[in-house]
């Protein structure tokens, strides 16, 4: 080639524009614009907001008044809200027992029968329902007058009970219809995982004279990890948004003793009458550092996981 | 009296005798009214009020928008405040305290002032009063009672009691025979603010009722234990239908309806839904909650619906036309009749619906409520303090012994909400 003809051609790769030149570290930022974007707006901003109207006296109309810390005050003598609090606990412990139940579950569905996927189709039915209808399902079991829960109990002569009008009962009672979508939920993550189980291992294990229960407790479940790990997630998750179970079977009540955190919190902020806004927001705040416990330890041991892959 | 008028010629009568002393036909522009009336008798009747609004003022053009009842009441707020109407429905009495507060409401005292207004709406001024001034018209309200099964009564030869010891020895009376004395269901709670507000009234007056409810009394006061004191009569008698707080007061209507209740405190809504599960004439019948102190004056739960106009509202001129519409005796007689809302009128020049329950209703109302007419608990009472004390009201019920927890709760909440 001749000097005449490179000359053009050097020019314009000095003149190589910045983005041209950095568009390996641009194209990621991109990609990722959109999605940060709407993750800034929609998630992060109204974190803040939160935090922020918590500080606030506000009836959602008239001008916020600055009290400080006066709504966590209040808060912390408040019963309805200790209520609450413990009643998440029990969504919390209890709700878990779907993770077992939907292992079980799934183990006694893995086999080859003839007309298995109908079976298993039934038993994943309760997760399709929109949870208000199982909700309902559920408040006609527990029906104290004309309810199937007393049919039975009836047969074996047990007297009636009133499931969700007994203070002390009605949690149990909304739980238990929560579990019964989740256990369906937590034995198809567990179905999926059993189809991953590498039969060699099975295999090796048998010969080794591993069975029952040891055979699941060392060779499966360690296998099913990533399930477990999953179902451990969306269940606690469940657990902290329950709301609409609540809300279909007693509304908070009978005097307000099946209350949690979320239900709480859109009582007094965007109910009939409710409109306390500031004090909505200090509710949000606490239910938010309990669920941040959680997703902070479900990221970091996503990233440990994702560590000791690379490695 | 009957209306026996079919409603053109009404709108007809109507139009002719307003237009010319009203002068109105030069109201031009658009009117938007946002109303909460969506059940299907109310729309139609918010539908024909426009219509023939409408008729008397070609020039002016209606925007009528209807949202559904539940959830006009938060959706209020916000368009209150970023698209104001020019007419809105809402409630009487501290039910509008968070939009007047808010400067949100116009005041329409100027309206008030109207001899037409001022003498025929005297009965429910107060409830339309704040701070000494008037914030809108009320449209409708209906009585509360006794609803009870008169087939019953008879079979125990009972009468209709006009005193508290009557009212529990017919009790213990209808307990005997097998059947509870009351149905109620309270999941949602208000269903008990109804019998605290007649069991207080009664017992401490109507002034008492209304100050409590201002948060001028304390919870823990002797009196409002006497009330309570009565109400736990009733219950140690087991005169309420077990588990109602399971129910709805809708899924409480088939323990009267199969006659295992024999009485119902409720509104005049409840007997449309229990003459259509099949209870005729000779079944159904109604009374005025007996006295239980004689010393004070018989007072009555009786809320009131109403329209009220937006402070950003661009056509008040119109609104307030619309208003004066509203309320007129002919417009009231109308709406109010028993094909349409089935309530009783605000306009005392209008004529009652010949229906056995409104006519008992008006007659209580207009004759033998000295003491004053109340709202309803949960509308004389801020919000917050509604929640709470109807939330003591259903614990109490159930677990009378809670008493004192409770009302140290109720008087906690007083302090803190006043």
């Amino acid at each position: 080639m001749t000097t005449a003809s490179l000359t053009p051609t050097a020019t314009p790769q000095r003149q190589e524009s910045w983005v041209h030149r950095n568009r390996q570290t641009l194209a990621p930022w991109l990609f990722l614009a959109p999605g940060i974007l709407f993750f800034l707006f929609y998630v992060i901003f109204p974190i803040y907001q939160s935090f922020n109207i918590s500080l606030y006296q506000w009836d959602g109309l008239g001008e916020p008044q600055y009290i400080g810390l006066e709504n966590y005050r209040e808060l912390a003598t408040d019963r309805a809200f200790e209520v609450s609090l413990w009643n998440n606990l029990k969504w919390l412990v209890l709700y878990l027992l779907a993770i077992p139940g939907g292992l079980f579950i799934a183990l006694f569905l893995n086999q080859t029968v003839t007309g298995i996927r109908i079976y298993k189709s039934l038993f994943f039915f309760p997760f399709v329902i929109s949870q208000v209808v199982v909700g309902l399902v559920f408040t006609w079991f527990y029906d104290p007058t004309f309810g199937l829960l007393n049919s039975l109990l009836g047969v074996v002569g047990l007297g009636p009970i009133n499931v969700l009008g007994d203070p002390t009962l009605a949690t149990y009672g909304i739980i238990l219809a929560g579990l019964w979508p989740q256990v369906a939920y937590c034995m198809i993550l567990y179905l999926t995982g059993l189809n991953a189980v590498d039969p060699e291992q099975v295999e090796a294990a048998r010969l080794d004279g591993a069975r029952g229960w040891r055979m699941l407790w060392y060779v499966i479940l360690p296998q099913l990890r990533p399930a477990t790990f999953i179902a451990f997630v969306v269940t606690i998750i469940g657990a902290l948004r329950s709301f609409d179970l609540i809300s279909i079977m007693t509304n908070g009540g009978p005097f307000g003793s099946t209350r949690v955190l979320s239900f709480y919190m859109f009582e007094k902020a965007l109910s009939e009458y409710g409109f306390r806004m500031g004090y909505g927001a200090a509710i949000a705040v606490v239910l938010f550092l309990i669920m941040l416990v959680f997703i902070a330890y479900f990221l970091f041991s996503m990233w440990r996981d994702e560590r000791e892959a690379r490695r | 009296m009957p209306i026996r008028k079919t409603p053109l010629a009404a709108a007809f009568a109507l139009s002719t005798a307003l237009v010319m002393p009203a002068g109105a036909s030069d109201l031009s522009g658009t009117l938007t009214i946002f109303s909460d009336m969506s059940n299907p008798a109310p729309r139609a009747v918010m539908e024909d009020m426009v219509a023939r609004f409408e008729e008397m003022h070609p020039d002016l053009e209606i925007e009528l928008t209807v949202i559904d009842r539940e959830a006009y009441k938060t959706q209020i707020r916000n368009f209150l405040t970023a698209n104001p109407p020019d007419v809105a429905n809402w409630y009487a009495a501290n039910r509008m305290r968070p939009y007047v507060a808010a400067g949100l409401f116009e005041d329409v005292s100027d309206l008030w002032m109207e001899p037409e207004i001022a003498e025929n709406l005297a009965s429910t001024k107060g409830a339309m009063t704040l701070d000494g001034k008037q914030w809108g018209v009320p449209y409708t309200y209906y009585q509360w009672g006794v609803y009870y099964r008169e087939d019953i009564y008879n079979d125990l030869g009972l009468e209709e009691p006009t005193d508290w010891e009557t009212f529990k020895s017919n009790c213990q009376a209808i307990l005997d025979s097998g059947v509870k004395c009351f149905t109620i269901g309270t999941k949602f709670l208000w269903t008990a603010g109804g019998w605290f507000d007649y069991l207080n009234m009664r017992t401490n007056g109507y002034d008492f009722h209304m100050a409590l409810t201002n948060g001028e009394v304390e919870w823990t006061d002797d009196r409002v234990r006497q009330t309570f004191a009565n109400w736990r009569e009733l219950i140690d008698m087991g005169a309420f239908v077990d588990n109602h707080q399971s129910y709805s007061w809708q899924e409480a209507l088939p323990f009267m309806v199969n006659g295992e209740a024999a009485a119902y405190l409720m509104g005049n809504f409840a007997v449309a839904p229990l003459r259509d599960a099949g209870l005729g004439v000779d079944q159904l019948d109604f009374y005025q909650f007996p006295a239980i102190n004689a010393d004070v004056e018989l007072a009555e739960d009786a809320p009131t619906d109403t329209f009220h106009i937006p402070s950003g509202a661009e056509n008040k001129e119109a609104a307030r036309a619309f208003l004066r519409f509203v309320v007129s005796a002919e417009n009231q007689t109308i709406i109010n009749s028993g094909d349409a809302l089935g309530q009783l009128p605000v306009n005392a020049q209008s004529s009652v619906d010949d229906d056995e329950m409104l006519n008992q209703g008006f007659e209580m109302l207009s004759s033998n409520s000295p003491g004053g007419i109340a709202q309803f608990f949960d509308r004389d009472a801020p919000a917050e303090m509604a929640s709470v004390a109807m939330e003591g009201f259903q614990e109490f019920m159930v677990f009378p012994d809670n008493l004192e927890d409770i009302l140290g709760r109720l008087e906690q909440a007083r302090q803190r909400i006043y």
